[in-house]
């Protein structure tokens, strides 16, 4: 970013929400390791500054599909931490009442469509968003969040053909962390920059450093302005760190010592703190508070998803289309 | 009432459902300006504009899956997959997405989604464009699957179809496209999940679907003529099975055939079997017998491809099997 100057209310508020995402994240982190938690568990810590950055660019009503590791985009578009808490617990208030979990929130009240459990399955949801968007005439946009390892799937060049195409009011935005699953981009791509991809379907493309949430938001502004004008879609690749496995418990045997030391040295959170504190933007006082502010409230909404009560049986049929003895 | 071919119901249904609803649309590979392979389109992109009848690249996964972010956000596309061979390349959108929504999201999304397709034999279309792959899609909760007989039931369902608010595979017969028969003009609607009695009969049932339904007429006439009656019933829905309707006709003949086009093996005759077998055990009078293609691709040699497929001769023989002492 040119050393312009920083919007201080804006940049404690990006800040405050990558403190929120992250203490929300550890906190599920130790409750599925304490075993309070059924399932398995993607995290997001070290990629925080793409969820704050990306959202803070959105509307309030604009559309996101995001991924299994996609608890931070749902946090930073404003989700219910408490409703969050209780999906990712199995309790019957959760966003999708216990039928989801921690790989698959849907909050539609804040515009997230849906999480995916499958790489690269929800891009095509998106640029058909989108679409809809286009035909019923109305002005926002649809967001598609997906990793590297998502760029390696038909699906991805399927909807980056068509969304071109067809001019959609879509967002591809790449969470490049360097890894699919455990597997390196060196080992799973043949073109490892994703902007570059980009250029074959002749869709506009930013490469962004991810750590950064207030570089991510610039980017995402500038990418938005030709996608609402309905000039057509376009693809912001922010490159990040992903700090944790690809899911909790994975020991990461696949990464060097140094490299998980490099990953923590990026941490997003620490970094911008430090920044706001050189620019004169925020004191010692003020980063301890917004973390006490986001630990409060963690800890509220985890309490409230463990006394929460689990799904009654009987329901577990419910939202099924029919049973098939059919009409007998 | 006029006579319409088969095709031109289905053009009729998605014309009407289009001009009675602005939120219909139509996604897939040709169905714009060619009008569709078949003809099922023709005509509908010159009157409702490209923004809604709109031709896609060959990117099944991709059609299906914008019609389910689509229909999330309140448009009710109809795709059109070409061949339901074609629906290999659809089934993780269909399976583990399009089924899933409602369930996963909580009832937070509703998903109006129509896949249109089109499966037929004995025209030597060969081991990759002729499979009745219904049975893959049955065995998945969350989805309605139709095989309309005829005419009046390629319009009635289709439209029952695109006003359902879940997704719905209609599985049509390019064999039976150009089957005239009367259709009804007006707004003609059949339920999704009810089976139909299309000719009386007392001594055996033979609960069939799609082209086989054809098959099963031909044979029941042939029958008569022997002294015979039977019984046929249009399934019409391959999921949900519409029960209620076999085991009442079973009251009568306690004896059952079910024939379809698919191969026997894990088909939807298979379930339907096993489900009388459970409830209506005792209603029987014979074991119940399946007619459908035989386990093997569909050839293309037209003398290969008949000693496959299921024909009248097999429902015949099925028939006499469970009269026999």
């Amino acid at each position: 970013m040119p050393a312009e100057e920083i919007d201080g209310a804006l940049a404690r508020r990006l800040l405050a929400t990558m403190q929120l995402i992250r203490a929300f994240e550890e906190a599920v982190r130790d409750h599925f390791a304490a075993r309070h938690i059924p399932g398995f568990i993607h995290l997001s810590i070290g990629q925080e500054a793409v969820a704050a950055g990306l959202a803070s660019a959105l509307e309030r009503d604009d559309y996101l599909y995001v991924t299994h590791r996609g608890h931070g985009h749902v946090i930073a578009k404003g989700a219910d931490l408490k409703r969050v808490a209780a999906e990712i617990f199995g309790k019957a208030a959760g966003y999708c009442r216990g039928r989801g979990g921690s790989m698959h929130i849907a909050a539609f009240e804040v515009g997230i469509l849906g999480a995916n459990g499958v790489v690269g399955a929800g891009l095509p949801h998106a640029a058909g968003a989108a679409w809809a968007l286009q035909l019923q005439g109305r002005r926002q946009v649809a967001v598609a969040v997906f990793g590297d390892g998502a760029v390696s799937t038909g699906l991805f060049h399927e909807t980056a053909n068509i969304a071109s195409l067809w001019r959609l009011p879509l967002l591809l935005l790449c969470e490049n962390n360097g890894y699919a699953e455990f597997t390196p981009l060196s080992v799973h791509a043949a073109v490892e920059s994703v902007a570059e991809r980009a250029a074959a379907y002749r869709l506009p493309a930013w490469r962004v450093d991810g750590q950064d949430p207030l570089a991510v938001r610039a980017t995402v502004r500038e990418a938005l302005v030709r996608v609402r004008a309905g000039e057509g879609p376009a693809l912001v690749e922010c490159l990040t760190w992903r700090v944790r496995g690809h899911y909790e418990g994975d020991p990461q045997r696949y990464r060097s010592s140094a490299e998980l030391e490099e990953a923590t040295a990026h941490d997003p959170l620490r970094l911008f703190a430090e920044r706001l504190r050189r620019e004169g933007l925020l004191n010692e006082a003020e980063e301890a508070e917004l973390a006490a502010q986001a630990r409060q409230a963690v800890a509220e909404a985890i309490a409230y998803a463990q006394e929460a009560t689990f799904p009654d049986p009987a329901s577990a049929l419910e939202d099924v289309l029919y049973q098939p003895s059919g009409a007998g | 009432m006029a006579e319409k071919r088969y095709v031109r119901a289905v053009n009729e249904a998605l014309c009407e459902e289009m001009e009675r609803d602005p939120a219909v649309c139509l996604l897939g590979v040709d169905v714009g300006a060619p009008g569709g392979p078949f003809g099922a389109t023709r005509g509908l992109q010159e009157r409702f504009g490209p923004q809604r009848v709109r031709d896609t690249p060959i990117s099944e996964a991709a059609v299906v899956g914008l019609a389910i972010g689509a229909a999330t956000l309140g448009l009710r596309p109809v795709v059109e997959i070409m061949f339901m061979d074609f629906l290999a390349l659809v089934m993780d959108q269909l399976v583990n997405q399009a089924a899933k929504m409602r369930y996963m999201t909580g009832g937070q999304a509703k998903l109006p989604l129509v896949v249109r397709t089109q499966t037929g034999y004995r025209d030597s279309a060969g081991p990759q464009h002729a499979q009745s792959l219904e049975a893959w899609l049955t065995h998945v909760p969350g989805l309605k699957v139709v095989m309309p007989s005829g005419p009046c039931e390629a319009k009635g369902l289709l439209k029952a179809a695109i006003r359902d608010d879940n997704p719905v595979i209609v599985v049509e017969n390019r064999t039976l496209y150009a089957l005239a028969e009367e259709v009804p003009d007006d707004d003609y609607v059949l339920p999704l999940e009810r089976a139909a009695i299309k000719r009386e009969g007392r001594d055996v049932t033979i609960a069939s679907i799609g082209v086989m339904v054809r098959e099963a007429l031909a044979a029941a006439e042939a029958l008569a003529g022997r002294g015979i009656s039977c019984e046929v019933i249009d399934l019409r829905s391959a999921n949900p099975l519409d029960l209620q309707t076999v085991r009442t006709s079973l009251e009568k003949t306690n004896r059952l055939v079910i024939a379809h086009s698919a191969t026997r093996c894990g088909g939807v005759g298979a379930e339907l079997a096993a489900a009388l077998g459970e409830e209506a055990f005792y209603m029987l009078d014979a074991p119940i017998m399946r007619v459908g293609a035989a386990f093997a691709p569909i050839p293309f040699s037209p003398p290969l491809e008949r000693a496959i497929v299921p024909d009248r001769a097999a429902i015949i023989a099925a028939v006499e099997r469970v009269l026999a002492p």
